[in-house]
């Protein structure tokens, strides 16, 4: 086990390493470049003062070179200056993150709690009309655009409602916790709504599938309750390749929460990556996603310890 | 002999599909959708109206006559925007999934196919590609400067260079669930007799790979690449949207929704119907994969 | 009569978990000679198929060597041998692709050797299901619509495309209905005096060998322990192992002998006893049987050997 760890611990580590590079040479074909930015503002450089420029910032060294200053930089833990913000890289990740893992969490929380019930019901009867129900809801859980679900929440609750508030953490000269609160309350139900789905395929499936077992018939016939088979016997079974699945599901709830960020103004890592792209703030864009592939990683690897650690019959 | 033996796989799967009442539905839905898009042509020489042609008097138009839909923050006709739009959308979906398939394929059956030491490289290779957050690296993708890479600014931004470039990130980021199941069921197959006797005649993998391993395989994979299609169209749209995919002028469902936000308060409609189309769509297609599997499952015959 | 496969001093290990060696074929060496039947007999796990496999040319051998007509075959000489070696599975449904039609599986070597056009081709097809005993029809109908009889004569059939000089049947009976069983072996029977075939017979059964084959070879453990011509072998075997197998068959006018079968199991081929592999179950042996591996040695009746410290003389 602990064998097993470590060398998932290596991989994962030497997946991000080689995506350090190759975030790091995309980035680099961006549009623009940090220069470019510079000479804009000063439109009296000449060639000559360009061309020192360029060396003072080592633009001029070939793409491997720059990247291993900038790696050795970074394990420093010296991320670079943040253009637009004006700050260094690492304080504007911090709360960022802080902000999306509050985001994420709360709705993680809730759709799979959603999920659970949802998944539970449908699976007691395969088949019927209420199963029909959950499973078309959790098709259109899966098939909706994200953004665009974002955009109707907006429009019905926000335009139309007037219920909640649209954008933002907060309203201005307001800080209570109600007024957090009501601004979180659309993010957060639209990241839910949009994992809701897969996660109630998968534990409507595993459940099934748990429920034809024998030792689930067997502790029907010693005369347990349903309600009891279903909640005891069954569901500790089920939830086995469920919790799997919902670690492994990290990557999409980023993705969900990118755009959920973005849609609602929400100052969380999303909402910064895609920013900075925009706004060609290229250390921060390079600090941002690598700390994305890291959380990913480092989710996956929970991920597979946990299924392990559940399951005895895997041996790692 | 089962009394139906006579009767083709095929033959017995369209009848397990048939009845499978979502997924016909879906294919409904579907053939609508392409009949929808394809009209473009007939109603753009019919009514006569450009689908690129702005007209600032017109904006925010009301539907009416010719324009039944209403016109757009630019002055451009709704409902052949949707039409083209649709197009492009389901264009990119069936092509970058194409692409990525063929991908997924190739390395899936080399892997599985060949196994040891290549098959180690390439799905470790393949997890890696798993484990990345997907959107914010399509993102990268999409904000690449192709002047960088030696095209000329011309195309770098032309329509079709928009195009492609969707295409092309999509399918070389959404090529692993394919690889991976391509993978697990060349390697049932490769150790099937009927390989193994072809194998003792002779015949050299590319052989076995064509004749063998793909016709045999192909049955999860169609599913797969129906599910994708779903996917990579979703894709499609949010790239579109936050601007780093199709380029307007040409439309696609997901750019016309680039000024959705201030859309919503000024023209509410004009942001309903392309994410509604896109909804519509990848829910059909998300059902249809359901319903093939149904169909292609031996075990679901009661 | 002349030799037409020579296995000479063969081994084929696998690597195992934690660095170990399966041990599946040990140094064996026999030979077959032309329209000749060899059986190959043993327990499950002997290494039978893995021997059967390495002839076909599935299998690599990790020392040894195979002569096929006079001449050892390597790299360079498999290509052109494959065509004259085929083979036979034990499972028919697992042999036959699903999704080919019959008259494409049976010219399939064909089409793999490049041996004549697609119209040559479907006539050899054509012959070749006639010859199997199977309706012409059948040429265009796909495996599923077969019985298990069947799409064994379509196997057979496929073998027999590329008019091999040798057929591996690797127990090509044993899934198959006791019924059609007889069937089949008459169709093996009637092939080889068509054709002037030889046939390596795998098998775990020595009553089915009884009706084919000419000589028998007893492999245990990967090791052969006893060749001999089929009445010798039947008739006086030499080596214990023989012995227990032959008790275990039921015969007509004896009765089943209660506790003369072998008594443990097999032991493991990742880690083999030393000095002769049997010694562990053997009822006769010794001391030396514990240190010395026995080496295949004459024995009683010509064309006998016997790999036993105290085989019958």
């Amino acid at each position: 086990m602990t064998k097993f760890i470590l060398r998932r611990c290596l991989q994962a580590l030497l997946v991000l390493f080689v995506m350090s590079f190759v975030i790091y040479a995309l980035i680099g074909l961006m549009p623009g470049d940090p220069l470019d930015l510079m000479i804009q503002s000063n439109p009296g450089a000449t060639p000559e003062v360009v061309a020192r420029l360029r060396a003072i910032y080592g633009l001029d060294q070939p793409l491997y070179l720059r990247y291993l200053h900038w790696l050795w930089d970074a394990l420093r833990g010296d991320l670079g200056f943040s253009r637009t913000h004006s700050q260094p890289v690492l304080e504007v990740l911090i709360p960022a993150l802080w902000t999306t893992c509050k985001l994420m969490l709360i709705s993680f929380v809730l759709s799979v709690i959603l999920a659970m019930v949802l998944g539970i019901v449908a699976a007691l009867k395969p088949g019927g009309w209420i199963d029909g129900l959950i499973s078309l809801g959790a098709f259109a859980g899966i098939s909706v655009p994200v953004f665009w679900l974002a955009l109707m929440m907006i429009l019905v609750f926000a335009v139309r409602l007037h219920w909640l508030p649209a954008s933002g953490i907060a309203n201005v000269g307001d800080g209570s916790l109600l007024d957090h609160t009501r601004h979180l309350i659309m993010p957060v139900v639209t990241l839910a709504l949009a994992n809701t789905g897969g996660f109630t395929r998968f534990v409507r499936a595993s459940m099934i599938e748990t429920l034809r077992m024998d030792h689930i018939r067997t502790a029907r016939a010693k005369g347990n309750g349903e309600g009891r088979v279903v909640l005891v016997h069954a569901l500790r079974n089920a939830l086995i390749p469920v919790v799997t699945v919902m670690a492994l599901s990290f990557g999409t709830l980023f993705s969900g929460a990118l755009l959920t960020e973005t849609m609602f103004a929400q100052p969380g890592m999303g909402k910064m990556i895609y920013d900075s792209i925009l706004s060609n703030d290229f250390n921060l864009a390079l600090s941002g996603l690598l700390f994305a592939t890291l959380v990913t990683l480092v989710s996956n690897l929970f991920a597979d310890i946990a299924y392990g650690w559940l399951d005895p019959r895997i041996s790692l | 002999m089962r009394p139906d033996a006579a009767i083709g796989v095929w033959t017995l799967r369209w009848r397990r599909f048939r009845r499978h009442r979502t997924g016909m539905a879906s294919l409904f839905i579907l053939l609508a959708l392409i009949a929808f898009v394809l009209a473009a042509y007939p109603l753009e020489s019919l009514l006569h109206i450009d689908p690129d042609t702005t007209d600032l008097f017109a904006r925010f138009d009301p539907p009416g006559p010719g324009h039944y839909l209403g016109m757009d923050e630019a002055g451009r006709d709704v409902l052949i925007r949707l039409m083209v739009g649709g197009q492009i959308s389901l264009l990119v979906g069936l092509l970058a999934t194409v692409i990525g398939g063929v991908i997924g394929t190739i390395i899936g059956v080399i892997a599985g196919y060949f196994g040891g030491r290549l098959d180690g490289v390439l799905m470790r290779f393949t997890d890696g590609m798993i484990a990345l957050p997907l959107l914010p690296l399509l993102i990268v993708l999409g904000a690449v400067d192709l002047t960088k890479l030696g095209f000329s600014a011309d195309f770098a931004h032309s329509g079709a260079a928009g195009f492609w470039r969707i295409v092309i990130i999509i399918s070389i980021v959404d090529w692993t669930s394919i690889a991976r199941l391509v993978r697990a069921a060349t390697m049932q197959i490769r150790e099937r007799d009927y390989v193994r006797a072809a194998r003792a005649a002779g015949a050299g993998a590319p052989y076995m790979m064509a004749t063998h391993i793909l016709p045999n395989i192909a049955t999860p994979v169609i599913v797969s690449f129906t599910l994708t299609v779903g996917r990579v169209i979703l894709f499609e749209s949010v790239l579109s949207f936050l601007g780093f995919g199709v380029v307007p002028p040409t439309p696609s469902w997901g750019n016309m929704l680039n000024n959705a936000q201030e859309l919503v308060t000024t023209a509410p409609m004009l942001a309903v119907y392309p994410g509604l189309l896109i909804f519509v769509t990848v829910i059909a297609v998300n059902f249809l994969g359901d319903g093939l599997q149904h169909a292609f499952d031996p075990r679901s015959e009661k | 009569m002349s030799e037409l496969l020579g296995v000479d001093r063969l081994s084929v290990h696998f690597p195992a978990r934690g660095g170990q060696t399966v041990r599946a074929v040990e140094n064996v060496s026999f030979s077959i000679e032309a329209g000749e039947t060899l059986a190959l007999v043993g327990e499950s796990g002997s290494g039978k198929s893995t021997l059967g496999f390495t002839v076909a040319g599935l299998q690599t051998a990790t020392s040894g060597s195979l002569r096929f007509q006079g001449e050892t075959l390597t790299k360079a000489t498999w290509p052109a041998a494959r065509s004259k070696i085929q083979i036979v599975f034990q499972d028919p449904f697992g042999a036959l692709d699903p999704r080919m039609p019959v008259s494409d599986i049976i010219a399939e070597p064909l089409l793999i050797q490049r041996i004549g056009n697609a119209a040559s081709r479907r006539t050899r097809a054509a012959e070749l299901v006639e010859q199997v005993g199977l309706p012409r029809d059948a040429l265009n109908r796909y495996p599923h619509e077969f019985s298990g009889g069947q799409r064994q004569r379509i196997a057979i059939a496929r073998a027999l495309s590329p008019a091999p000089l040798l057929i591996v049947a690797d127990e090509p009976l044993s899934a198959l209905d006791v019924s059609i069983q007889s069937q089949v072996l008459n169709l093996l029977k009637e092939v080889q005096e068509a054709s002037h075939l030889s046939y390596l017979f795998i098998s775990h059964d020595l009553a089915v060998v009884n009706h084919l084959v000419d000589r028998v070879a007893v492999l245990y453990l990967g090791r052969l322990v006893e060749v001999a011509p089929r009445e010798a072998l039947f008739a006086h075997p030499a080596h214990p192992y023989t012995k227990a197998l032959l008790d275990a068959v039921p015969r007509i006018g004896r009765a089943r002998r209660r506790h003369s079968g072998i008594k443990g199991e097999m032991p493991s081929p990742l880690n083999p006893p030393p000095g002769c592999v049997f010694h562990t179950r053997c009822p006769k042996a010794q001391p030396i049987c514990s240190k010395v591996p026995p080496a295949l040695e004459p024995a009683a009746t010509p064309g006998q050997s016997a790999a036993c410290h105290f085989k019958e003389a």
